[in-house]
């Protein structure tokens, strides 16, 4: 078993570099000019938060209705930090780790505070109240002088590129895969699975239900300061409550539950409103048409709670088995 | 003293509407248990079929009302029947998604052929002040607030009293139960479609003349507070949909008058985390016990 994870880590390694040096391939070729490139960041920026949503809706299985809120408190604290930092000196790079953990500490911590009451709810009821608390607190940034209320916030570093963006997605992903494989995570897991069953062999689901979700708002804070810094300018209302929904849609259609769904899901939907760009007006139309039907024809999600695996896929090409059918987990009992 | 008054009437016109928007809500939570997000979009399809009709043939009021409301009934069952019917085994969040979905099609359909701007509605309800004592009320909020009362009422009567009301209970009460006593599951339910849509219309048509304005993004916000409604008063509940309907109202007006008109979204969705806390199934809302 040890042996298999082993030759699984080196595989994913390899992979993630051969893909990191194919983009840098590219971009010196100017393959991909500077329009491709924002949306490769755009891309990194969604796979951030929508694995990080997937830990509270797809694994714990608590619907998240405010995720956009947490991106906001990360995106405005990160800022906020880096433009104080400015004068220091200090290399971009280290400006920016030191803002993006500030921000995911602090939204963290209002992740924790908001879990501790909200999460006694359930189900939809949930979904509500934290669909409540994502917009009290965007009114709450729109309001404040420090944020620079509605007219917005400038003068943020533009400190964020393809090379940091890059590398930090993936210790994101690392770290979130790491946990929901661990102890912890598999506690977090029997919670969606079964709550009441759960509590009965022991886990505290509270601290648990707390745990997941602070670590989502977390990993959200740190989503939001990457785009504060690419996008060098916040506005409040572009974190309401649509901004929301398309991370949990890019949850559901990932397959919640599926990192590595997440993962594709976020290529898709980061890249088709833009493919679709050359139909003007009818983009958005036919972008939300799709989704519709997307979820009519596969209601999991494209992964289901399955993860792709690296080294599944190759075993599956050297065997000729790539397009037999994957057996699907049920969900529920 | 009279100001204050004078903010209460208000209250109730925009309640009153809130009220209507959130029947639509709670209806369909009731029976299906879906968070419809597109019943924003039905009230702004409402407000655009009325705007249409109100030029193209120059109807009375009541006219457009009714012809508003059929066509928005109409298209909700399509809805209904293309989108959320399939997925009735579906995880529900899958559904969830669905009308996500089917909200952001509708917003992005009127944008296409209506465009962004926003459209005059034309005054269809003459405005006249009527003096009340010291109070000056004009029509429209007259209207509003007894249109509104007149459709819970009749609401009321149609879910009490009628056959197809009292399966709709039946089904929202005991899904299979209600199958095995005969009960058409599937046209109850788009009956139930029907009237949620005809009172989104409504809705709409009465925003829309209230604020005299029509465009396609106007159902997000009143759709967002109109859920916010059926949820404080109990989702799944029809009484509970019109007062929370009202109480919202109340509460978006005054805190719009005497606090802060910025801060009044801030105070409503923090009174819903406030009962949502204290009592989660809302105002009159029963508890469940959970089962193992």
């Amino acid at each position: 078993m040890a042996k298999i994870s082993k030759k699984n880590y080196i595989i994913n390694v390899l992979a993630i570099i051969l893909v990191f040096l194919l983009l840098k391939f590219f971009i010196s070729n100017g393959v991909i000019s500077r329009y491709y490139l924002g949306i490769i960041i755009f891309i990194c920026i969604n796979i951030v938060l929508a694995t990080s949503l997937n830990l509270a809706t797809g694994f714990l299985g608590q619907l998240a209705l405010g995720h956009a809120g947490f991106m906001a408190i990360g995106a405005y604290v990160s800022a906020i930090t880096a433009i104080s930092l400015k004068g220091t000196g200090l290399p971009n790079t280290v400006m920016l780790l030191i803002s993006l953990l500030l921000a995911g500490i602090f939204a963290g911590v209002i992740g924790i505070a908001i879990g501790i009451p909200a999460l006694r709810l359930k189900g939809d009821y949930l979904g509500i109240i934290t669909l409540g608390f994502g917009e009290v607190i965007r009114v709450f940034i729109n309001n404040i002088k420090m944020t620079g209320g509605a007219q917005g916030l400038t003068g943020i570093p533009r400190i964020s590129n393809i090379d940091n963006v890059f590398w930090i997605t993936v210790v994101v992903v690392t770290i979130l895969y790491t946990l929901t494989n661990s102890r912890h995570g598999r506690a977090i897991i029997s919670i969606r699975e079964d709550e009441i069953a759960a509590e009965a062999v022991g886990i505290q689901t509270t601290k648990y239900k707390v745990m997941g979700f602070a670590i989502a708002a977390f990993f959200a804070g740190i989503g939001g300061g990457m785009y504060a810094h690419y996008i060098a300018f916040l506005d409040p209302n572009t974190f309401n409550f649509m901004r929301s929904v398309e991370i949990l849609v890019i949850v559901v259609l990932g397959g919640m539950g599926s990192l590595t769904g997440s993962v594709i899901a976020a290529i898709v939907l980061t890249i088709l409103p833009e493919a679709l760009r050359d139909f003007a007006n009818y983009r958005l139309l036919i972008y939300s048409g799709l989704l519709v039907i997307m979820m009519i024809f596969r209601p999991q999600g494209l992964f289901g709670t399955t993860e792709f695996s690296m080294s599944g896929f190759l075993y599956r090409l050297r065997h000729n088995q790539l397009f037999s059918s994957r057996k699907n987990l049920e969900e529920g009992d | 003293m009279n100001i204050f008054l004078q903010q209460l009437i208000n209250g109730l016109s925009v309640g009153s509407i809130y009220a209507v928007i959130a029947l639509g809500y709670t209806m369909v939570y009731g029976i299906i248990k879906l968070i419809n997000f597109a019943h924003g979009e039905i009230m702004m399809m409402g407000a655009y079929f009325a705007f249409i009709t109100v030029f193209a043939t120059g109807m009375p009021f009541y006219m457009v009302l009714i012809v508003s409301m059929v066509l928005a009934a109409v298209l909700g069952v399509t809805i209904e029947t293309l989108a959320y019917k399939p997925l009735r085994k579906a995880p529900r969040i899958s559904a969830l998604i669905t009308a996500i979905g089917m909200s952001l099609f509708l917003q992005n359909l009127a944008l296409v052929i209506f465009r962004a701007d926003p459209k005059i509605m034309p005054a269809i309800i003459p405005k006249r002040p009527i003096l009340i004592g010291p109070l000056q009320i004009g029509t429209v909020t007259i209207t509003t607030i007894t249109l509104s009362i007149f459709f819970m009422v009749l609401l009321d009567f149609f879910v009490k009293k009628t056959k197809p009301g009292k399966s709709m209970r039946a089904v929202s009460e005991d899904k299979e139960a209600s199958i095995l006593m005969g009960i058409n599951v599937n046209k109850t339910i788009s009956i139930t479609f029907a009237i949620g849509s005809a009172l989104g219309a409504l809705g709409g048509v009465l925003y829309s003349v209230a604020y005299t304005q029509v465009f396609p993004t106007m159902g997000i916000m009143p759709g967002l507070k109109a859920f916010v409604a059926a949820v404080l008063g109990g989702i799944g509940l029809i009484p509970g949909a019109m007062l929370g309907g009202f109480v919202i109202g109340m509460i978006e007006t005054i805190a719009k008058a005497y606090i802060s008109s910025q801060w009044s979204d801030a105070i409503v969705f923090g009174i819903l985390i406030i009962v949502l806390l204290i009592k989660p199934t809302g105002i009159l809302g029963k508890n469940e016990r959970e089962k193992v």
